[in-house]
């Protein structure tokens, strides 16, 4: 079981991976507080701050999304964002050079993006591209355990997180399957929709998240939906890392400029933070 | 073709059945795989729908009253079989004898139709009240709208925002039919984005909601699926040449974008080893320029919608927009049977530029008195190209066996465009080409 070997990979990660970010939650009795933003939104340089703004207000781990023209698995809000870091020109090579903006942070930071990119990239090159830019692995939305031989392998060998993702509507044999082949935390993908702030939890997540534990030692991580402190401290009492996207990108995208929209964003995730550190 | 397996060539009998099994070589493995083809790139959350529908599918396949409803359905009120016609005038042209499947006749207009009453059936079968589709130029979005009126279906039809607007004579059918019609303003507002917008749609709504797949493309099942309910057009034309001809033609050939009328075709010649497969895409303003849709001839490997396949993508693996004067055809994908038939050599596919497929579109108009869709006009093109080769290697007497596809309706305000023949502003004789009319 992968969580019972977190440190078997022969080529450690240069940066931190999630299971230190868990080792320090779990020293602290709560969940861990990962948060996205889409790479080159709304530009590379800005981008960089609001993912540093976002470690500083307390938040755990950075996913860093990796804009693709065809993002199936998400709402208007990441759609817009994408779009626009896109326009800017954002490409794999400006993502990989933020990956170690974000990761000289300290915090963990995982790449999330759909496969083609990688694909084009070339696996095994994504992932020494990744080794490089210490970061801490892949989330990968369209990709799940039976098509990903090779980006196991290659993560396999670098000693990097392997993210893939479990629905409400996955068989308890395919959510054994993909926790299996999950290193670092399982994706609980809590409703069943798009990427999106919701103003209720879904309550389909519980069971998930049960289900899933039912057959792996390996965190779970509960994403979709989560946009507030209340929120995040409700998925906290029973998700090992509580997951926010929209809600974070949102702050950028409706401020006026970008200073209010970095200080939108850090009263966000300082509110998240304090959500997943609250007793439930 | 080099591992031939040999099948007698001379055919007397007229009654003999179509020739693909259930599942032949040719089809996708228990996963969805043609070789390395295919497959099923998608999100989690769908996993489980699409094995519902795998399911269901097979059981509605191996079902006598299931397929006995779906014949007579298309019978009725499709207008199945359609004709096959031998186009005297167009064979001079093309020097070898061209049979048109006349998939221009049936009910709204193109062989989309056979696609949706299949699909929608099968929705009927798992009990489900509401159907989504994608729609580029409309014509899927016009099917699905149409089989959905015909068996009760709630529809909603994604379409790009651009198209929506390039279009709006296919969105008033859609609405007049019921259907509500979703501009999709998102990525770069066209058949692309449609198709992401109506998986969105799916991943929320799966447990209602059957999703109207409008090609041969897509995670599996859809690849599969869509070749079954399809491949009538071959099955029937094989049977009908073989009656009229007591032979096979010599070569097959059609348009392809997503490349469900194109599989639809093929598939019942697929294990004939003579008979030659031939398929057009959209070359646009050239293969060697930036604005095609030939993703075969001009694309590369990737996934995209689902299925790894030959894509327009650049080194970053972001979709590349296509181009091509035929909407349907205007897409940076394709079917991974295609795919995997190019790559094994056993069809072989050439890019149609729009002026060449906008020049035999006024040829079949002029020569036959048929106005044939844009997309299918690539297959005219594609044939007039082919056949002094075939004539070179066969003889006059070749048959070559074409899919039109479409009827040219829809196209008429980019054809008034391209021609110049709004009334306003036209010469005498727009079209301007002597060699157009044979019998001049």
């Amino acid at each position: 079981m992968s969580a019972t070997t977190p440190s078997a990979a022969p080529t450690a990660a240069a940066g931190r991976t999630m299971a230190d970010a868990f080792a320090t939650a779990r020293a602290e009795d709560r969940a861990v507080l990962l948060g996205f933003l889409p790479a080159g939104f709304p530009d590379v340089e800005t981008s960089v701050r609001a993912m540093t703004t976002m470690v500083e207000a307390g938040v755990d781990a950075i996913e860093v999304g990796l804009p693709y023209t065809d993002p199936v698995l998400d709402g208007p809000v990441i759609q817009a964002a994408a779009q626009q870091a896109l326009d800017g020109g954002c490409r794999t090579a400006e993502v990989l050079r933020i990956v170690s903006e974000v990761a000289a942070t300290g915090a963990p930071t995982l790449v999330m993006t759909y496969w083609n990119p990688v694909l084009a990239h070339g696996v095994e090159r994504f992932a020494d591209g990744l080794v490089a830019a210490g970061g801490a692995g892949l989330i990968t939305p369209d990709l799940t355990p039976d098509h990903g031989a090779d980006w196991i392998a290659a993560a396999d060998d670098r000693g990097l997180d392997k993210v893939f993702l479990v629905a409400p509507s996955s068989t308890d044999a395919r959510v054994a399957e993909t926790a299996r082949a999950c290193r670092g935390f399982v994706y609980a993908a809590a409703v069943m929709g798009v990427t999106g702030a919701r103003t209720t939890t879904s309550s389909l997540a519980g069971p998930l998240v049960a289900r899933t534990r039912a057959v792996t030692d390996t965190p779970v991580g509960v994403g979709l939906g989560v946009s507030n402190g209340d929120q995040a401290a409700e998925v906290a009492s029973y998700a090992d890392a509580v997951i926010v996207g929209s809600a974070f990108v949102r702050c950028l995208l409706d401020a006026p400029d970008t200073e209010s929209g970095l200080a939108a964003l850090r009263d966000a995730a300082t509110d998240l933070a304090e959500g997943v550190r609250r007793r439930a | 073709m080099t591992d031939v397996v040999s099948e007698p060539t001379t055919v007397t009998g007229v009654d003999t059945p179509p020739a693909s099994p259930a599942r032949g070589r040719w089809d996708a493995d228990e996963h969805g795989w043609f070789g390395d083809f295919g497959g099923r790139w998608i999100p989690e959350a769908l996993v489980a729908a699409l094995e519902e529908l795998t399911v269901a599918w097979k059981d509605a396949m191996a079902d006598e009253s299931f397929l006995a409803e779906l014949d007579a359905v298309g019978r009725e009120y499709a207008g199945l079989p359609s004709p096959l016609y031998e186009a005297k005038a167009l064979s001079e042209k093309a020097g070898v004898r061209v049979l048109l499947k006349r998939e221009d006749l049936l009910h709204t207009g193109a062989h989309k139709i056979r696609n949706v009453l299949g699909q929608a059936l099968l929705t009927k079968r798992m009990g489900k009240k509401r159907v989504i589709a994608e729609t580029g130029a409309g014509q899927h979005g016009v099917a699905s709208a149409t089989a959905a009126a015909f068996f009760g279906l709630d529809c909603t039809v994604y379409m790009g925002a651009v198209d929506t607007r390039r279009q709006a004579l296919n969105v008033a059918r859609m609405r007049l039919l019921g259907a509500e019609v979703i501009p999709v303003e998102s990525g770069s507002a066209t058949l692309k984005d449609a198709i992401n917008e109506a998986m969105r749609d799916w991943v929320a709504s799966v447990d209602e909601t059957a999703y109207l797949f409008g090609t041969a493309a897509g995670p599996h099942p859809f690849p599969s699926l869509v070749q079954s309910f399809t491949r009538g057009i071959g099955d029937e034309a094989r049977a009908q040449c073989l009656e009229r001809y007591g032979r096979l033609p010599d070569a097959v050939a059609a348009c392809v974008g997503g490349g469900s009328n194109a599989i639809g075709l093929f598939t019942a010649f697929l294990d004939d080893p003579d008979v030659a497969v031939w398929g057009f895409e959209a070359g646009g303003d050239g293969v060697d320029t930036d604005r095609h849709a030939a993703t075969i001839v001009g694309g590369g490997a990737g996934v995209l919608h689902g299925s790894r396949t030959m894509i327009l993508a650049d080194s970053d693996g972001q979709t590349v927009e296509s181009h091509s004067v035929s909407a349907g055809l205007d897409y940076p994908g394709v079917g991974p049977q295609h795919a995997h038939l190019a790559a094994t050599g056993r069809a072989s596919y050439e890019a149609v530029t729009d002026t060449e497929a906008m020049d035999a579109l006024a040829l079949l108009a002029r020569t036959e008195g048929i106005i044939p869709a844009i997309e299918s006009a690539h297959a005219i093109a594609g044939a007039l190209r082919i056949g002094p080769r075939l004539a070179a290697e066969h003889g006059p007497d070749a048959l070559l066996l074409v899919n039109l596809s479409g009827r040219g309706d829809k196209d008429m305000v980019t054809a008034t465009r391209w021609f110049g023949l709004d009334p306003e502003t036209a010469t005498t004789d727009p079209v301007g080409d002597p060699d157009s009319d044979p019998r001049a």
